[in-house]
Protein backbone atom coordinates (compact mmCIF):
# COMPACT_ATOMS: atom_id res chain seq x y z
CA UNK A 1 0.00 0.00 0.00
CA UNK A 2 2.92 2.35 0.53
CA UNK A 3 4.76 0.80 -2.39
CA UNK A 4 7.23 3.07 -4.10
CA UNK A 5 5.96 4.09 -7.51
CA UNK A 6 2.33 3.71 -6.46
CA UNK A 7 0.17 6.57 -7.66
CA UNK A 8 -0.36 8.83 -4.61
CA UNK A 9 -3.83 9.64 -5.81
CA UNK A 10 -4.77 6.02 -6.65
CA UNK A 11 -6.85 5.82 -3.51
CA UNK A 12 -9.17 8.42 -4.94
CA UNK A 13 -10.34 6.12 -7.67
CA UNK A 14 -13.63 4.27 -7.31
CA UNK A 15 -15.66 2.03 -9.60
CA UNK A 16 -18.12 3.27 -12.19
CA UNK A 17 -20.78 1.63 -10.08
CA UNK A 18 -20.29 4.41 -7.55
CA UNK A 19 -21.79 6.94 -9.94
CA UNK A 20 -24.60 4.68 -11.04
CA UNK A 21 -27.11 7.17 -9.67
CA UNK A 22 -25.80 10.01 -11.79
CA UNK A 23 -25.69 7.75 -14.85
CA UNK A 24 -29.21 6.60 -14.17
CA UNK A 25 -30.27 10.22 -14.21
CA UNK A 26 -28.62 10.63 -17.60
CA UNK A 27 -29.63 7.42 -19.33
CA UNK A 28 -32.88 6.87 -17.49
CA UNK A 29 -31.82 3.29 -16.82
CA UNK A 30 -29.40 1.31 -14.74
CA UNK A 31 -26.37 1.17 -17.07
CA UNK A 32 -23.67 -0.32 -14.88
CA UNK A 33 -23.96 -3.79 -16.38
CA UNK A 34 -24.13 -2.53 -19.94
CA UNK A 35 -20.99 -2.94 -22.01
CA UNK A 36 -19.33 -0.03 -23.79
CA UNK A 37 -16.40 0.01 -26.19
CA UNK A 38 -13.50 2.30 -25.34
CA UNK A 39 -12.85 4.63 -28.29
CA UNK A 40 -9.12 4.76 -27.47
CA UNK A 41 -8.14 1.11 -27.19
CA UNK A 42 -11.20 -0.80 -28.37
CA UNK A 43 -11.68 -2.93 -25.27
CA UNK A 44 -15.23 -3.54 -24.14
CA UNK A 45 -15.93 -2.91 -20.47
CA UNK A 46 -19.02 -2.83 -18.33
CA UNK A 47 -19.82 0.72 -17.30
CA UNK A 48 -19.83 -0.31 -13.66
CA UNK A 49 -16.24 -1.52 -14.03
CA UNK A 50 -14.84 1.71 -15.43
CA UNK A 51 -12.41 3.59 -13.22
CA UNK A 52 -14.21 6.58 -11.74
CA UNK A 53 -12.66 9.80 -10.52
CA UNK A 54 -15.33 11.71 -8.67
CA UNK A 55 -13.49 14.23 -6.56
CA UNK A 56 -13.30 17.37 -8.55
CA UNK A 57 -15.40 19.58 -10.71
CA UNK A 58 -17.00 16.57 -12.35
CA UNK A 59 -17.03 12.85 -12.86
CA UNK A 60 -14.50 11.20 -15.15
CA UNK A 61 -14.85 7.54 -16.09
CA UNK A 62 -11.76 5.95 -17.59
CA UNK A 63 -11.07 2.69 -19.33
CA UNK A 64 -9.58 0.20 -16.86
CA UNK A 65 -7.25 -1.05 -19.58
CA UNK A 66 -5.82 2.06 -21.27
CA UNK A 67 -6.99 4.76 -18.79
CA UNK A 68 -8.37 6.91 -21.60
CA UNK A 69 -11.40 9.04 -20.78
CA UNK A 70 -14.59 7.21 -21.72
CA UNK A 71 -17.30 9.34 -20.15
CA UNK A 72 -17.24 12.76 -18.47
CA UNK A 73 -20.13 14.32 -16.62
CA UNK A 74 -20.80 17.54 -14.78
CA UNK A 75 -23.89 17.82 -12.64
CA UNK A 76 -25.02 21.38 -12.27
CA UNK A 77 -28.32 21.95 -10.61
CA UNK A 78 -31.07 20.71 -12.83
CA UNK A 79 -28.85 19.71 -15.74
CA UNK A 80 -26.07 17.21 -16.29
CA UNK A 81 -23.54 17.75 -19.06
CA UNK A 82 -22.34 14.46 -20.47
CA UNK A 83 -19.52 13.79 -22.91
CA UNK A 84 -19.31 10.21 -24.11
CA UNK A 85 -16.93 10.74 -27.03
CA UNK A 86 -14.55 8.31 -25.41
CA UNK A 87 -17.07 5.55 -25.90
CA UNK A 88 -17.35 4.20 -29.41
CA UNK A 89 -20.59 2.51 -28.50
CA UNK A 90 -22.73 1.71 -25.51
CA UNK A 91 -24.79 -1.43 -25.79
CA UNK A 92 -27.89 0.01 -24.22
CA UNK A 93 -30.56 -2.45 -23.25
CA UNK A 94 -33.91 -1.30 -21.96
CA UNK A 95 -34.76 -3.13 -18.78
CA UNK A 96 -37.74 -3.29 -16.50
CA UNK A 97 -37.39 -0.88 -13.65
CA UNK A 98 -38.34 -2.99 -10.66
CA UNK A 99 -35.56 -3.60 -8.20
CA UNK A 100 -32.80 -2.38 -10.52
CA UNK B 1 -44.80 4.52 -7.67
CA UNK B 2 -41.45 6.26 -7.66
CA UNK B 3 -38.85 4.83 -10.01
CA UNK B 4 -35.30 4.23 -8.73
CA UNK B 5 -34.27 7.46 -10.38
CA UNK B 6 -36.76 9.56 -8.41
CA UNK B 7 -36.26 10.89 -4.94
CA UNK B 8 -38.56 9.52 -2.27
CA UNK B 9 -38.95 10.48 1.34
CA UNK B 10 -37.95 7.90 3.92
CA UNK B 11 -38.64 8.14 7.63
CA UNK B 12 -36.00 7.15 10.15
CA UNK B 13 -37.70 4.44 12.18
CA UNK B 14 -34.68 3.15 14.05
CA UNK B 15 -31.09 4.03 14.87
CA UNK B 16 -28.63 1.39 16.05
CA UNK B 17 -25.07 1.83 17.24
CA UNK B 18 -22.83 -0.80 15.66
CA UNK B 19 -19.43 0.45 16.87
CA UNK B 20 -18.23 3.71 18.46
CA UNK B 21 -18.04 5.29 15.00
CA UNK B 22 -20.65 3.35 13.04
CA UNK B 23 -24.43 3.61 13.15
CA UNK B 24 -27.21 1.93 11.26
CA UNK B 25 -30.34 3.77 10.25
CA UNK B 26 -33.57 2.01 9.38
CA UNK B 27 -35.63 3.95 6.88
CA UNK B 28 -39.29 3.32 6.30
CA UNK B 29 -40.15 3.74 2.64
CA UNK B 30 -43.73 2.71 2.01
CA UNK B 31 -43.30 2.78 -1.77
CA UNK B 32 -39.97 1.01 -1.85
CA UNK B 33 -39.88 -1.37 -4.80
CA UNK B 34 -37.23 -3.59 -3.34
CA UNK B 35 -33.58 -4.03 -4.14
CA UNK B 36 -30.90 -6.63 -4.78
CA UNK B 37 -28.21 -7.32 -2.22
CA UNK B 38 -25.18 -5.15 -2.96
CA UNK B 39 -27.04 -2.16 -4.33
CA UNK B 40 -26.91 1.26 -2.78
CA UNK B 41 -29.05 4.32 -2.33
CA UNK B 42 -28.26 7.98 -2.73
CA UNK B 43 -29.18 10.20 0.22
CA UNK B 44 -29.71 13.92 -0.36
CA UNK B 45 -29.56 16.58 2.32
CA UNK B 46 -30.86 20.06 1.56
CA UNK B 47 -30.38 23.19 3.64
CA UNK B 48 -32.95 25.95 3.84
CA UNK B 49 -31.17 28.07 1.27
CA UNK B 50 -31.19 25.25 -1.24
CA UNK B 51 -27.61 24.10 -0.71
CA UNK B 52 -27.60 20.34 -1.07
CA UNK B 53 -25.22 17.43 -0.93
CA UNK B 54 -25.61 13.80 -1.88
CA UNK B 55 -23.86 10.67 -0.74
CA UNK B 56 -24.20 7.03 -1.65
CA UNK B 57 -24.65 4.38 1.03
CA UNK B 58 -24.82 0.65 0.49
CA UNK B 59 -28.03 -1.00 1.60
CA UNK B 60 -27.26 -3.22 4.57
CA UNK B 61 -30.60 -4.99 4.77
CA UNK B 62 -31.79 -7.98 2.82
CA UNK B 63 -34.25 -7.58 -0.07
CA UNK B 64 -36.75 -9.78 1.74
CA UNK B 65 -37.79 -6.93 4.08
CA UNK B 66 -40.63 -4.99 2.54
CA UNK B 67 -41.16 -1.25 2.78
CA UNK B 68 -37.92 -0.48 4.58
CA UNK B 69 -34.20 -0.59 4.25
CA UNK B 70 -31.21 -0.15 6.49
CA UNK B 71 -28.04 1.79 5.79
CA UNK B 72 -24.91 1.59 7.91
CA UNK B 73 -22.82 4.74 8.08
CA UNK B 74 -19.33 5.31 9.41
CA UNK B 75 -18.86 8.72 10.98
CA UNK B 76 -16.02 10.46 9.16
CA UNK B 77 -14.68 13.25 11.39
CA UNK B 78 -14.34 15.94 8.73
CA UNK B 79 -17.19 14.71 6.63
CA UNK B 80 -20.14 16.78 5.61
CA UNK B 81 -22.85 14.15 5.68
CA UNK B 82 -21.91 11.38 8.10
CA UNK B 83 -21.45 13.68 11.11
CA UNK B 84 -24.87 15.13 10.34
CA UNK B 85 -26.44 11.68 10.21
CA UNK B 86 -24.76 10.63 13.44
CA UNK B 87 -25.08 13.83 15.45
CA UNK B 88 -28.32 15.43 14.31
CA UNK B 89 -30.70 12.87 12.85
CA UNK B 90 -33.22 11.31 15.24
CA UNK B 91 -36.08 8.85 14.83
CA UNK B 92 -38.93 10.47 13.01
CA UNK B 93 -36.70 12.59 10.80
CA UNK B 94 -37.21 12.27 7.08
CA UNK B 95 -34.46 11.91 4.50
CA UNK B 96 -34.56 12.03 0.72
CA UNK B 97 -33.57 8.70 -0.80
CA UNK B 98 -33.05 7.59 -4.39
CA UNK B 99 -32.60 4.04 -5.54
CA UNK B 100 -31.94 1.19 -5.60
CA UNK B 101 -28.86 1.88 -7.64
CA UNK B 102 -26.07 -0.23 -9.06
CA UNK B 103 -26.53 -3.45 -10.96
CA UNK B 104 -22.84 -4.16 -11.17
CA UNK B 105 -22.15 -5.20 -7.60
CA UNK B 106 -25.06 -7.47 -6.74
CA UNK B 107 -25.45 -11.05 -5.61
CA UNK B 108 -28.47 -13.20 -5.13
CA UNK B 109 -28.74 -16.90 -4.44
CA UNK B 110 -29.78 -17.61 -8.03
CA UNK B 111 -26.28 -16.55 -9.14
CA UNK B 112 -24.87 -19.45 -7.12
CA UNK B 113 -21.41 -19.85 -5.69
CA UNK B 114 -19.10 -20.75 -4.13
CA UNK B 115 -19.00 -17.21 -2.76
CA UNK B 116 -15.97 -15.28 -1.53
CA UNK B 117 -16.62 -11.95 0.17
CA UNK B 118 -13.74 -9.66 1.13
CA UNK B 119 -14.41 -6.56 3.21
CA UNK B 120 -12.41 -3.70 4.68
CA UNK B 121 -14.09 -1.65 7.38
CA UNK B 122 -17.44 -0.27 6.28
CA UNK B 123 -16.97 -2.16 3.02
CA UNK B 124 -18.72 -4.98 4.82
CA UNK B 125 -22.09 -3.26 4.44
CA UNK B 126 -23.15 -4.45 0.96
CA UNK B 127 -21.67 -7.87 1.72
CA UNK B 128 -23.83 -8.02 4.84
CA UNK B 129 -26.90 -7.49 2.68
CA UNK B 130 -25.74 -10.50 0.66
CA UNK B 131 -25.24 -12.61 3.78
CA UNK B 132 -28.58 -11.59 5.24
CA UNK B 133 -30.26 -12.46 1.97
CA UNK B 134 -28.42 -15.78 1.88
CA UNK B 135 -29.64 -16.61 5.36
CA UNK B 136 -33.25 -15.60 4.60
CA UNK B 137 -33.25 -17.75 1.52
CA UNK B 138 -31.98 -20.71 3.53
CA UNK B 139 -29.11 -21.16 1.10
CA UNK B 140 -26.23 -23.53 1.84
CA UNK B 141 -23.91 -22.18 -0.85
CA UNK B 142 -20.31 -22.48 0.42
CA UNK B 143 -19.39 -18.94 1.47
CA UNK B 144 -16.40 -17.28 3.09
CA UNK B 145 -16.20 -13.73 4.38
CA UNK B 146 -12.75 -12.29 5.02
CA UNK B 147 -13.27 -9.13 7.05
CA UNK B 148 -10.52 -6.65 7.86
CA UNK B 149 -10.98 -4.17 10.71
CA UNK B 150 -8.59 -2.04 12.71
CA UNK B 151 -9.43 -3.41 16.15
CA UNK B 152 -11.90 -5.63 18.02
CA UNK B 153 -14.27 -2.77 18.89
CA UNK B 154 -14.48 -1.78 15.26
CA UNK B 155 -15.83 -5.03 13.84
CA UNK B 156 -19.18 -3.96 12.43
CA UNK B 157 -21.96 -6.55 12.86
CA UNK B 158 -19.65 -8.79 14.90
CA UNK B 159 -22.34 -10.55 16.94
CA UNK B 160 -24.59 -11.11 13.96
CA UNK B 161 -21.74 -12.42 11.82
CA UNK B 162 -20.72 -14.88 14.53
CA UNK B 163 -24.32 -15.97 14.82
CA UNK B 164 -24.71 -16.49 11.07
CA UNK B 165 -21.43 -18.41 10.93
CA UNK B 166 -22.67 -20.61 13.75
CA UNK B 167 -25.63 -21.86 11.72
CA UNK B 168 -23.47 -24.51 10.09
CA UNK B 169 -25.01 -23.78 6.72
CA UNK B 170 -21.76 -23.41 4.81
CA UNK B 171 -20.77 -19.88 5.88
CA UNK B 172 -17.48 -19.21 7.60
CA UNK B 173 -16.16 -15.83 8.67
CA UNK B 174 -12.46 -15.00 9.02
CA UNK B 175 -11.51 -11.78 10.75
CA UNK B 176 -8.27 -9.92 10.54
CA UNK B 177 -7.43 -7.08 12.90
CA UNK B 178 -4.73 -4.87 11.51
CA UNK B 179 -3.87 -2.51 14.37
CA UNK B 180 -4.94 -3.98 17.64
CA UNK B 181 -5.81 -7.50 18.76
CA UNK B 182 -7.42 -8.55 22.05
CA UNK B 183 -5.66 -11.06 24.32
CA UNK B 184 -6.16 -14.59 23.12
CA UNK B 185 -7.00 -13.51 19.59
CA UNK B 186 -6.93 -16.45 17.18
CA UNK B 187 -7.88 -14.62 13.99
CA UNK B 188 -5.50 -12.98 11.55
CA UNK B 189 -3.46 -10.00 12.73
CA UNK B 190 -2.27 -8.26 9.62
CA UNK B 191 -3.37 -6.55 6.44
CA UNK B 192 -4.90 -8.75 3.77
CA UNK B 193 -2.21 -10.38 1.65
CA UNK B 194 -1.77 -13.21 -0.85
CA UNK B 195 -1.16 -15.88 1.76
CA UNK B 196 -4.25 -14.96 3.75
CA UNK B 197 -6.44 -14.91 0.68
CA UNK B 198 -5.02 -18.23 -0.47
CA UNK B 199 -5.98 -19.83 2.85
CA UNK B 200 -9.48 -18.39 2.79
CA UNK B 201 -10.06 -19.14 -0.88
CA UNK B 202 -8.64 -22.68 -0.88
CA UNK B 203 -11.77 -24.52 0.34
CA UNK B 204 -13.89 -22.65 -2.23
CA UNK B 205 -11.76 -23.31 -5.28
CA UNK B 206 -11.02 -21.15 -8.29
CA UNK B 207 -14.65 -21.16 -9.39
CA UNK B 208 -15.55 -18.82 -6.55
CA UNK B 209 -17.61 -15.75 -7.33
CA UNK B 210 -15.94 -12.87 -5.51
CA UNK B 211 -17.08 -9.51 -4.18
CA UNK B 212 -14.54 -7.14 -2.66
CA UNK B 213 -15.58 -3.91 -0.97
CA UNK B 214 -13.74 -1.32 1.09
CA UNK B 215 -11.13 1.42 0.76
CA UNK B 216 -9.63 1.53 -2.72
CA UNK B 217 -6.16 0.43 -1.59
CA UNK B 218 -7.48 -2.69 0.15
CA UNK B 219 -9.71 -3.57 -2.78
CA UNK B 220 -6.83 -3.34 -5.22
CA UNK B 221 -4.51 -5.37 -3.04
CA UNK B 222 -7.10 -8.10 -2.69
CA UNK B 223 -8.18 -8.10 -6.33
CA UNK B 224 -4.61 -8.29 -7.59
CA UNK B 225 -3.81 -11.09 -5.15
CA UNK B 226 -6.85 -13.08 -6.24
CA UNK B 227 -5.89 -12.70 -9.89
CA UNK B 228 -2.44 -14.03 -9.00
CA UNK B 229 -4.12 -16.95 -7.23
CA UNK B 230 -5.84 -17.85 -10.46
CA UNK B 231 -9.31 -16.39 -10.08
CA UNK B 232 -10.67 -15.30 -13.46
CA UNK B 233 -11.11 -11.53 -13.69
CA UNK B 234 -14.73 -11.81 -14.75
CA UNK B 235 -15.58 -13.59 -11.48
CA UNK B 236 -14.37 -10.67 -9.38
CA UNK B 237 -16.52 -7.61 -8.72
CA UNK B 238 -15.14 -4.67 -6.80
CA UNK B 239 -16.65 -1.74 -4.98
CA UNK B 240 -13.97 0.75 -4.08
CA UNK B 241 -14.94 3.29 -1.45
CA UNK B 242 -12.14 5.74 -2.13
CA UNK B 243 -9.57 6.66 0.50
CA UNK B 244 -10.05 5.50 4.08
CA UNK B 245 -11.70 8.11 6.18
CA UNK B 246 -13.92 9.59 3.53
CA UNK C 1 -43.79 22.97 -8.86
CA UNK C 2 -43.43 21.47 -5.42
CA UNK C 3 -41.16 23.05 -2.85
CA UNK C 4 -37.87 21.20 -2.50
CA UNK C 5 -37.68 19.16 0.67
CA UNK C 6 -35.58 20.75 3.39
CA UNK C 7 -33.70 18.40 5.68
CA UNK C 8 -34.27 19.29 9.31
CA UNK C 9 -31.17 20.64 10.99
CA UNK C 10 -28.89 20.47 7.94
CA UNK C 11 -26.70 23.46 7.28
CA UNK C 12 -23.82 22.06 5.31
CA UNK C 13 -20.14 22.68 5.44
CA UNK C 14 -20.02 26.34 4.62
CA UNK C 15 -18.18 28.98 6.51
CA UNK C 16 -20.98 30.28 8.68
CA UNK C 17 -21.44 33.99 9.23
CA UNK C 18 -19.19 34.94 12.09
CA UNK C 19 -17.02 31.81 11.85
CA UNK C 20 -14.28 33.32 9.77
CA UNK C 21 -13.99 36.52 11.78
CA UNK C 22 -11.80 39.07 10.11
CA UNK C 23 -10.98 36.57 7.36
CA UNK C 24 -14.53 36.66 6.06
CA UNK C 25 -13.77 39.29 3.46
CA UNK C 26 -11.18 36.99 1.92
CA UNK C 27 -13.62 34.16 1.28
CA UNK C 28 -15.37 34.40 -2.08
CA UNK C 29 -19.14 33.89 -2.21
CA UNK C 30 -20.33 30.32 -1.71
CA UNK C 31 -17.00 29.06 -0.45
CA UNK C 32 -15.91 27.59 2.88
CA UNK C 33 -12.54 27.78 4.55
CA UNK C 34 -10.41 24.68 4.74
CA UNK C 35 -7.14 24.14 6.61
CA UNK C 36 -6.37 21.13 4.40
CA UNK C 37 -5.12 20.95 0.86
CA UNK C 38 -7.62 18.57 -0.75
CA UNK C 39 -6.45 16.35 -3.58
CA UNK C 40 -8.87 16.32 -6.47
CA UNK C 41 -8.17 14.36 -9.59
CA UNK C 42 -9.59 13.47 -12.97
CA UNK C 43 -7.28 10.57 -13.55
CA UNK C 44 -4.05 8.77 -12.73
CA UNK C 45 -1.18 11.00 -11.61
CA UNK C 46 1.13 11.68 -14.56
CA UNK C 47 4.79 10.91 -13.91
CA UNK C 48 7.17 12.49 -16.38
CA UNK C 49 10.77 11.97 -15.29
CA UNK C 50 12.55 15.29 -14.83
CA UNK C 51 15.15 14.44 -17.44
CA UNK C 52 12.36 14.16 -20.00
CA UNK C 53 10.31 17.13 -18.74
CA UNK C 54 10.14 20.27 -20.84
CA UNK C 55 8.07 23.44 -20.70
CA UNK C 56 7.12 25.04 -23.99
CA UNK C 57 5.63 28.28 -25.21
CA UNK C 58 4.22 27.74 -28.67
CA UNK C 59 1.57 28.89 -31.10
CA UNK C 60 1.33 32.56 -32.06
CA UNK C 61 4.88 33.48 -31.09
CA UNK C 62 7.65 34.43 -33.46
CA UNK C 63 9.66 31.42 -32.35
CA UNK C 64 8.54 28.70 -29.97
CA UNK C 65 10.62 28.42 -26.82
CA UNK C 66 11.31 25.34 -24.71
CA UNK C 67 13.08 24.82 -21.41
CA UNK C 68 14.40 21.66 -19.85
CA UNK C 69 13.85 21.17 -16.13
CA UNK C 70 17.30 22.50 -15.26
CA UNK C 71 16.82 25.47 -17.54
CA UNK C 72 13.44 26.16 -16.02
CA UNK C 73 14.84 26.14 -12.48
CA UNK C 74 17.48 28.62 -13.60
CA UNK C 75 14.84 31.16 -14.52
CA UNK C 76 14.24 34.05 -12.19
CA UNK C 77 11.75 32.77 -9.59
CA UNK C 78 10.01 34.29 -6.61
CA UNK C 79 7.83 33.37 -3.69
CA UNK C 80 4.09 33.93 -3.79
CA UNK C 81 1.55 33.86 -0.96
CA UNK C 82 -1.95 33.67 -2.34
CA UNK C 83 -5.48 32.57 -1.51
CA UNK C 84 -6.93 29.75 -3.60
CA UNK C 85 -10.54 28.83 -4.29
CA UNK C 86 -11.70 25.60 -5.88
CA UNK C 87 -15.05 25.41 -7.60
CA UNK C 88 -15.90 22.49 -5.33
CA UNK C 89 -16.32 25.18 -2.66
CA UNK C 90 -13.15 25.03 -0.58
CA UNK C 91 -10.95 28.06 -0.11
CA UNK C 92 -7.49 27.97 1.38
CA UNK C 93 -5.81 31.16 2.51
CA UNK C 94 -2.15 32.10 2.47
CA UNK C 95 -0.76 29.29 0.40
CA UNK C 96 2.98 29.61 -0.11
CA UNK C 97 4.33 28.81 -3.54
CA UNK C 98 7.58 29.34 -5.36
CA UNK C 99 7.74 29.58 -9.10
CA UNK C 100 8.24 31.59 -12.24
CA UNK C 101 5.92 34.37 -13.28
CA UNK C 102 4.28 33.91 -16.66
CA UNK C 103 5.56 37.44 -17.40
CA UNK C 104 9.10 36.11 -17.01
CA UNK C 105 8.33 33.23 -19.37
CA UNK C 106 6.89 35.59 -21.97
CA UNK C 107 10.04 37.75 -21.84
CA UNK C 108 11.66 34.92 -23.75
CA UNK C 109 9.27 34.97 -26.69
CA UNK C 110 7.82 37.53 -29.02
CA UNK C 111 4.04 37.37 -28.99
CA UNK C 112 2.25 37.80 -32.27
CA UNK C 113 -0.10 40.79 -32.05
CA UNK C 114 -3.03 38.50 -32.86
CA UNK C 115 -2.38 36.27 -29.85
CA UNK C 116 -5.41 36.69 -27.62
CA UNK C 117 -5.84 33.42 -25.71
CA UNK C 118 -3.60 31.05 -23.83
CA UNK C 119 -4.22 27.32 -23.72
CA UNK C 120 -2.44 25.66 -20.83
CA UNK C 121 -1.84 22.01 -21.59
CA UNK C 122 -0.66 19.27 -19.27
CA UNK C 123 0.60 15.73 -19.05
CA UNK C 124 -2.38 13.41 -19.01
CA UNK C 125 -4.29 15.48 -21.56
CA UNK C 126 -5.79 18.19 -19.35
CA UNK C 127 -6.24 21.65 -20.83
CA UNK C 128 -7.65 24.95 -19.65
CA UNK C 129 -8.05 28.27 -21.44
CA UNK C 130 -7.46 31.86 -20.33
CA UNK C 131 -7.56 35.21 -22.09
CA UNK C 132 -4.02 36.50 -22.50
CA UNK C 133 -4.80 39.46 -20.25
CA UNK C 134 -5.59 37.09 -17.35
CA UNK C 135 -2.06 35.68 -17.18
CA UNK C 136 0.02 38.86 -17.53
CA UNK C 137 1.12 41.45 -15.01
CA UNK C 138 1.78 39.14 -12.13
CA UNK C 139 -1.56 37.33 -12.31
CA UNK C 140 -0.17 33.87 -13.07
CA UNK C 141 2.90 31.80 -12.39
CA UNK C 142 4.23 28.31 -12.90
CA UNK C 143 4.90 26.88 -9.45
CA UNK C 144 7.31 24.08 -8.60
CA UNK C 145 7.42 24.43 -4.85
CA UNK C 146 4.65 24.48 -2.29
CA UNK C 147 5.25 25.29 1.37
CA UNK C 148 9.00 25.22 0.90
CA UNK C 149 9.19 21.75 -0.64
CA UNK C 150 9.08 20.43 -4.20
CA UNK C 151 5.51 20.31 -5.43
CA UNK C 152 4.11 16.82 -4.77
CA UNK C 153 2.83 14.83 -7.76
CA UNK C 154 -0.72 14.59 -6.39
CA UNK C 155 -0.82 18.39 -6.25
CA UNK C 156 0.48 18.83 -9.76
CA UNK C 157 4.23 18.37 -9.42
CA UNK C 158 6.76 18.79 -10.83
CA UNK C 159 5.13 22.06 -11.94
CA UNK C 160 1.66 23.51 -12.21
CA UNK C 161 0.11 26.74 -13.34
CA UNK C 162 -1.33 28.93 -10.59
CA UNK C 163 -3.84 31.66 -11.40
CA UNK C 164 -5.07 32.84 -7.97
CA UNK C 165 -7.82 35.10 -9.26
CA UNK C 166 -9.63 32.20 -10.91
CA UNK C 167 -11.19 28.98 -9.64
CA UNK C 168 -8.47 26.43 -9.16
CA UNK C 169 -9.43 24.32 -12.18
CA UNK C 170 -7.70 27.02 -14.23
CA UNK C 171 -4.46 26.31 -12.34
CA UNK C 172 -3.50 23.38 -14.52
CA UNK C 173 -1.60 20.63 -12.74
CA UNK C 174 1.31 18.88 -14.46
CA UNK C 175 1.59 21.74 -16.91
CA UNK C 176 3.91 21.27 -19.87
CA UNK C 177 3.22 24.35 -21.92
CA UNK C 178 1.28 27.42 -22.91
CA UNK C 179 -0.02 27.77 -26.44
CA UNK C 180 -0.92 31.22 -27.75
CA UNK C 181 -3.93 31.36 -30.05
CA UNK C 182 -6.11 33.87 -31.84
CA UNK C 183 -9.22 31.86 -31.06
CA UNK C 184 -10.41 30.75 -27.68
CA UNK C 185 -10.58 27.00 -27.08
CA UNK C 186 -12.58 25.83 -24.07
CA UNK C 187 -10.56 23.36 -22.02
CA UNK C 188 -11.39 20.14 -20.23
CA UNK C 189 -13.98 21.52 -17.83
CA UNK C 190 -14.93 24.63 -19.80
CA UNK C 191 -16.17 22.38 -22.59
CA UNK C 192 -18.47 20.53 -20.23
CA UNK C 193 -20.53 23.28 -18.66
CA UNK C 194 -18.06 25.16 -16.53
CA UNK C 195 -17.63 28.89 -16.92
CA UNK C 196 -15.22 30.00 -19.58
CA UNK C 197 -13.60 32.62 -17.34
CA UNK C 198 -14.02 31.38 -13.75
CA UNK C 199 -13.71 34.53 -11.64
CA UNK C 200 -14.45 33.31 -8.10
CA UNK C 201 -15.43 36.77 -6.83
CA UNK C 202 -18.16 36.97 -9.45
CA UNK C 203 -19.01 33.32 -8.71
CA UNK C 204 -18.48 32.35 -12.33
CA UNK C 205 -18.76 28.60 -11.76
CA UNK C 206 -20.88 27.44 -14.66
CA UNK C 207 -21.42 28.69 -18.19
CA UNK C 208 -24.25 31.15 -18.11
CA UNK C 209 -23.50 32.31 -14.56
Amino acid sequence: MDEPGRDPAADLMVDGNAVAGTLMGVFGEEVTTMPGQCAHCGTVNMIGGLHAYVRGPGIVLRCPVCHGVVIRAVERGEATYVDAQGMRYLRFRQTTVTGG
Amino acid sequence: MPRPIEWQLGTVTGIQTETPTVRSFTLGLPEWLGHRAGQHVDIRLTAEDGYSVERSYSIASEPELAGQLEITVERIPNGEVSPFLHDVVVEGDRLEVRGPIGGYFVWETSLGGPLLLVAGGSGVVPLMAMLRHRARAGATIPTRLLFSSRGPDEIIYRDELDRLAGHGDGLEVAYTLTRQQPPGWTGYSRRIDDRMLDEVLRPLGSGARTYICGPTALVETAANALLRLGLPADRIRTERFGPTGT
Amino acid sequence: MTEPFVTRGFVGRRTQPGEAGDLASRIPPGQYLTPDFPVLSAGPTPRTPLDKWTFAISGLVREPKQWTWDEFLALSARDWTVDISCVTKWTKLDMNWRGVSVDTLFENVELDPSAAFVIAWSDGGYTTNLPLGDVLNGQAFVAYEYDGAPLAPEHGGPARLVVPARYFWKSAKWIRGLRLQREDEPGFWESLGYHNRGDQWLEERYSGD
